[in-house]
């Protein structure tokens, strides 16, 4: 059964990364990164009991932290002047 | 014991079909903001399912410690984050998909 989850888990992945690559402008790429970094973490859990390691799930505990940092960070990166200043968002892009 | 085995794999499963069908709904839904459900829906249904089947499987209190924070984790980033997402596309002007609207 858990090779069904990491089958199942590596399709969505490939899904998520041709959105990534199709996605007409940044939002849709974030999305389909956040959507690939959430299921990394399942796959590296997953990885963690098909191979008898669960300290694999410290990884995964990691990588979520890093998976929402990032999204956050290129948000901040591409919205830099709406939440410091709070201005009403007249920013470029 | 086996009930254990068996409701570990019906939530594996589910779980799976769950993180399929949001991998299959980001490809075909039309819009930005059609595609944030799609991807949520994975993120919490279909992580929390695997995670729950996972927590079943029956490995020791440190394993299951290590499960339950992942999940508490996920259940708390991953709403944040995409709701954030849809605040700034919404912000930077993503129009709103409607009824016979091009795909986007």
């Amino acid at each position: 059964m858990i090779f069904a989850v990491m089958a199942a888990l590596l399709v969505t992945m490939v899904l998520a990364l041709v959105r990534a690559f199709l996605g007409p402008d940044l939002y849709n790429r974030i999305l389909a990164i956040n959507m690939f970094g959430t299921k990394t973490v399942l796959f590296v859990a997953v990885a963690g009991f098909l191979f008898g390691r669960p300290d694999f799930l410290d990884i995964g505990i990691l990588y979520a932290l890093v998976n929402f940092v990032a999204v956050v960070a290129v948000l901040r990166l591409t919205h830099h002047d709406e939440p410091a200043t709070g201005r009403n968002g007249d920013g470029h892009s | 014991m086996i009930v254990l085995e068996i409701a570990s794999g019906v939530l594996l499963a589910a779980g799976a079909l769950f993180v399929i069908s949001g991998g299959v709904g980001l490809l075909r839904f039309p819009d930005f903001y059609t595609r944030t459900h799609a991807a949520g829906l994975t993120d919490s249904a279909g992580a929390g399912l695997i995670l729950l089947g996972l927590l079943l499987q029956g490995a020791g209190w440190e394993t299951a410690v290590r499960l339950l924070i992942i999940m508490l984790f996920l259940a708390l980033t991953s709403p944040t984050s995409t709701h954030i997402l849809a605040h700034a596309a919404r912000r930077d002007g993503v129009p709103v998909w409607r009824e016979g609207d091009p795909r986007r």
